[in-house]
C-alpha cells in the first residue's frame, strides 16, 4: 500500500513547473528561496560562466516544483553579467511564474526591476518582503492599491519569520497555471511610440526575432541601444533592413528629443513608478534628515580613523574563532583518519587482501585523503562567521574601508577578504571570492590568491629557517610572506594590464542596513559552500591521492617513495631543472610532487625520503648538512609559489568554471616558481652568500 | 552644478546629469542614482570612495564614480 502512493506522488506531469525568484540584492531574495526550499537546494554554476546558480525543490500539498534563484539585480539591462544571465532565463526558459521580492522600505528603487520584468509580460507575484523594517521606518505601502496600479498579486512578507510565505506560495502558484499575460505598456510619449510602432513593423518581418522575444518589448530595448540584443541581431544574417530602420530611428529620436535615446525610456518609466509610489507609500516622519541605528553604528564603523582599526580587529577575531576552535577539530579528524587507517589495514589483513590492495587503501587513499580533508573543520569554521558578518552587512562596510588599498592593486573593495582567507587556506579563499561581481577581479583576485602564503607552507618554512637562520627565522619567515604580497600586487598588475585590458568595473555598492543574520540563514549558507567543496575538490584530491601513491609504489617491490619508486625516479629526472635554483636534488624534486597534494605534506615527505622520522631535530639536521641556507631559502621561496595544492586546484577549477583557467593557474605559478627560485639562488651566489 | 565627490559631509542635492557611457548610466539608473533623484553626502573624505544616502539606501560610490555624477 505504501509503495502505491509513494509512486502516485512521484508521479509528476511532463513538465515541472518552474518558479523564478527576481529582486534587488539585499531585499530578502534568499531568505524567501530558503523558506520555499529549506535543505533541498543545490548551489551550481550557470553554464559557462562563474556566476553561481541556485537552484532547489519547493514542496507544497503533495507536489514539487522547481525553484531557480535567480542572480540578484538592480535591472535587467545589458551590461553585467548577472543580469543578462536573469534576462535570459525569464525568456527563454519561460518560468511558469516569478516571484519578485522587493524590499518595502525601498520601493522605488525596487520598482525599477518590477517594471522591466512586467514589460516582459511575465508571470509575476510581488513578495513585498521587510514589512517589519518598514514598519520600524513609519513607511506604510498600501498593498491594494500597488496590486491594482501594478496588475499583480502583492503580498506582504517579511521573510525573516516566514511570515506571508505561504500566501505567497498559493499566489505564484496560482499565477503559475494562468495563461500568458499581457504586457505592462508604458506610455513613452508621442515620439518614441511612433518609432516603436514602425519599428516593430521591420522586426515583426524577422521570424526568427519573433519566435524568441515579444515585438514591442524588442523594439523598446532595440531603441534604449541594449547592446546584447544589437550583438544577436548583427550576427543574424538578413538583418541588414532592420539594422538601418534602427539607426534611422535612433538618429531620429535624437534630433526630436535632443538627449540620448534611453533616457527618454529611463525618464518615462521613473515617471511611471514614481506616479505608483506617490499614491501607495506614506512616510510618518520625514526622514531626510533622521538617523537610523544603523547609520549611527556606521558614523563609528566607517569612520576616517577608526573604521581600519575596527575591521582589523573584525578579521583578527575571525582568524582566532577559525583557528582556536579548529585547531583541536583538525586533530579530532587527524586522529580519526589514522585509526580509520589502522582498522582498515587490519581488517584488510585478516581478509587476507593482496599487500598492494593493503597499501592502496592505507598509504594512498585514506593517508591521502584524510591529509586533506583535515581542511573541513577550518573551513566550516571560517564560513560560519565570515557568513555571520555578511549577513550581517558589515562586510558591505569593510570593503568600503579596504577598497582605498585594493585600488592601488587595480582590485575592487570586496577583493580583500580572499585575500585574507588565504592567508589562512587558499581553498575558502577562492570559494569567497563569489561576492565579487565582476568576472575580471574575480579572475585576478582568484589567480593571485595563491601567492597568500598559507598555513599549510608554514611547517615547510619553520623546518628550513630553523635549520639555518635559527636566531633570526622568524624574520626569515616573515620575508617569505612579504615576497607573496609583493608578487601578488605585481602579478595582480600585470594580469590586469595584459589579460584583462579595459577599464575595471564602476565602484558602485550597496550599504544595507545592519540586521542580525538568523541562524537557519547562516547554517544554510555555510552547508551550501562547505558541501561544495567536499563534493567537487574532494574528486580532484581523490584522483591526484591516487595518482602519487602510484607512482610510489611502483615499480612493485620497491622501498616506499625511495629513489627507485616512480616518483624518485621523476625526482631525478626533475632535479636538474631546479640545480640553478639550488635544490637540483632527486629529493627536493620528490617532495615537491608530494607538496603538489597538500603543501605541510613536504616536509613529511622529506621525512621518508631521508628515512628519517618528521619530528624536529633528525630531519632538520640532515637538512642542514645536504643543503645550503641559500638553496634553502630558494626552496622555501618555490614552496610559496609553485602549483596550489590540488585542493586549491579544485577550489579554482569549480570557481572559474574552466579547465583554461585552471591550467593557468598551474603553469603560470610552476613558472612564476622557478623563475624566482632561480633569481634568488643566482642572485645569491653572485653577491656572495653561498 | 558640481560633480557629487565636492558634495561635504551633510550637504544634500538633486541630480542633474549622470555622465559616462550607457553602461555607467544604466548601472547606476539600477541603483536610483539618475536625474532629479535627491541625495545626501554622508561621507566624504578627500580621496577614496564615497556614501551617499539616497532615500531609505546607502550608497557607495567610487571616487571616479561620483565625479559622473552632476548635482545641484
Amino acid at each position: 500500500m505504501e509503495a502505491a502512493s509513494e509512486l502516485a506522488v512521484q508521479e509528476l506531469p511532463a513538465k515541472e513547473i518552474v518558479i523564478a525568484l527576481a529582486g534587488n540584492p539585499n531585499s530578502g531574495k534568499t531568505t524567501i528561496f530558503n523558506s520555499l526550499t529549506g535543505a533541498r537546494q543545490h548551489v551550481g554554476n550557470w553554464p559557462g560562466v562563474t556566476v553561481e546558480k541556485k537552484e532547489g525543490r519547493l514542496l507544497s500539498a503533495g507536489k514539487t516544483y522547481r525553484v531557480v534563484d535567480l542572480p540578484g539585480t538592480y535591472s535587467l539591462g545589458a551590461y553585467s553579467e548577472d543580469e543578462i544571465i536573469a534576462r535570459n532565463f525569464i525568456l527563454h526558459e519561460k518560468p511558469d511564474a516569478i516571484i519578485n521580492v522587493v524590499d518595502a522600505s525601498n520601493l522605488e528603487r525596487n520598482l525599477y526591476l518590477t517594471v522591466q520584468l512586467l514589460e516582459m509580460g511575465a508571470r509575476v507575484v510581488v513578495a513585498l518582503n521587510m514589512m517589519d523594517e518598514a514598519q520600524a521606518r513609519q513607511i506604510t505601502v498600501d498593498r491594494e492599491k500597488l496590486a491594482g496600479l501594478l496588475g499583480v498579486p502583492v503580498v506582504p512578507t517579511v521573510a525573516t519569520k516566514n511570515k506571508g510565505v505561504p500566501e505567497l506560495i498559493k499566489q505564484a502558484l496560482a499565477a503559475a497555471g494562468t495563461g500568458p499575460r499581457e504586457a505592462l505598456k508604458i506610455d513613452y510619449g508621442r515620439e518614441v511610440e511612433a518609432e516603436i510602432g514602425s519599428l516593430g513593423t521591420v522586426i515583426a518581418a524577422q521570424a526568427r526575432l519573433m519566435d524568441r522575444y515579444s515585438l514591442r518589448w524588442l523594439a523598446v530595448k532595440l531603441l534604449e541601444e541594449d547592446d546584447h540584443l544589437l550583438q544577436e541581431i548583427r550576427r543574424m544574417p538578413g538583418a541588414e533592413d532592420l539594422l538601418a530602420r534602427w539607426e534611422k530611428s535612433l538618429r531620429r529620436l535624437r534630433e526630436v528629443a535632443g538627449e540620448e535615446a534611453e533616457n527618454l525610456f529611463a525618464e518615462r518609466r521613473y515617471g511611471f513608478i514614481g506616479g505608483i509610489v506617490k499614491q501607495t507609500v506614506s512616510r510618518k516622519t520625514t526622514l531626510e534628515q533622521r538617523l537610523s541605528l544603523s547609520d549611527r553604528i556606521d558614523r563609528v564603523v566607517t569612520n576616517r580613523f577608526l573604521g581600519l582599526p575596527i575591521f582589523l580587529l573584525a578579521m583578527w577575531a575571525v582568524f582566532q574563532f577559525t583557528f582556536k576552535l579548529g585547531d583541536p577539530l583538525v586533530g579530532w579528524v587527524e586522529t580519526f583518519f589514522a585509526w580509520l587507517g589502522g582498522v582498515t589495514e587490519g581488517a584488510l589483513g585478516a581478509a587476507g587482501a593482496p599487500e598492494w590492495t593493503v597499501s592502496l587503501a592505507v598509504d594512498g587513499i585514506i593517508g591521502g585523503v584524510g591529509s586533506v580533508l583535515v581542511f573541513i573543520p577550518l573551513i566550516f569554521l571560517l564560513f560560519l562567521a565570515i557568513s555571520f558578518l555578511e549577513d550581517s552587512g558589515y562586510m558591505a562596510r569593510a570593503a568600503y574601508i579596504m577598497d582605498r588599498f585594493m585600488h592601488a592593486l587595480g582590485l575592487h573593495g570586496k577583493s580583500f577578504l580572499p585575500m585574507l582567507i588565504g592567508f589562512g587556506c587558499n581553498v575558502p579563499a577562492i570559494m569567497a571570492t563569489r561576492t565579487l561581481e565582476n568576472r575580471q577581479d574575480r579572475l585576478i583576485t582568484i589567480l593571485i590568491n595563491p601567492l597568500m602564503s598559507c598555513a599549510a607552507r608554514l611547517p615547510v618554512y619553520v623546518l628550513f629557517a630553523g635549520a639555518f637562520f635559527s636566531a633570526r627565522q622568524g624574520w626569515v619567515i616573515f620575508s617569505l610572506y612579504i615576497l607573496g604580497i609583493v608578487l601578488a600586487v605585481v602579478m595582480g598588475k600585470l594580469f590586469k594590464t595584459f589579460l584583462f585590458k579595459g577599464e575595471s568595473a564602476p565602484f558602485v555598492m550597496e550599504l544595507p542596513p545592519y540586521r542580525l543574520p538568523t541562524l537557519k540563514g547562516t547554517l544554510i549558507h555555510v552547508w551550501e559552500r562547505g558541501s561544495a567543496f567536499i563534493r567537487k575538490a574532494g574528486t580532484i584530491i581523490f584522483g591526484v591521492v591516487v595518482l602519487i601513491w602510484v607512482l610510489s609504489v611502483l615499480p612493485w617491490g620497491v622501498e616506499y617513495a625511495g629513489q627507485e619508486s616512480l616518483i624518485g625516479r621523476l625526482g631525478s629526472a626533475l632535479a636538474p631543472v631546479f640545480s640553478p635554483a639550488g635544490f637540483g636534488k632527486w629529493e627536493a624534486a620528490a617532495a615537491l610532487i608530494f607538496g603538489l597534494l597538500a603543501k605541510e605534506v613536504v616536509v613529511g615527505t622529506l621525512g621518508v625520503i631521508y628515512g628519517v622520522g618528521e619530528e624536529g631535530e633528525g630531519l632538520a639536521e640532515i637538512i642542514g648538512q645536504q643543503w645550503t641556507p641559500l638553496s634553502a631559502y630558494a626552496f622555501m621561496a618555490m614552496c610559496l609559489i609553485y602549483i596550489p595544492c590540488a585542493a586549491t586546484i579544485g577550489a579554482i577549477k569549480r570557481e572559474t568554471n574552466s579547465w583554461k583557467w585552471t591550467a593557468f593557474a598551474i603553469g603560470y605559478s610552476l613558472a612564476l616558481g622557478w623563475v624566482v627560485a632561480v633569481i634568488i639562488y643566482q642572485a645569491g651566489r653572485l653577491l656572495g652568500l653561498g | 552644478m558640481k560633480p557629487l565627490g565636492f558634495l561635504a559631509d551633510g550637504e544634500e542635492g538633486v541630480i542633474k546629469e549622470v555622465a559616462g557611457g550607457i553602461g555607467i548610466r544604466e548601472k547606476l539608473r539600477g541603483m536610483g542614482v539618475t536625474k532629479g533623484k535627491a541625495l545626501r553626502m554622508i561621507q566624504n573624505n578627500a580621496c577614496g570612495p564615497v556614501i551617499v544616502a539616497l532615500g531609505e539606501a546607502r550608497l557607495v560610490l567610487g571616487r571616479g564614480m561620483a565625479q559622473k555624477v552632476l548635482v545641484e
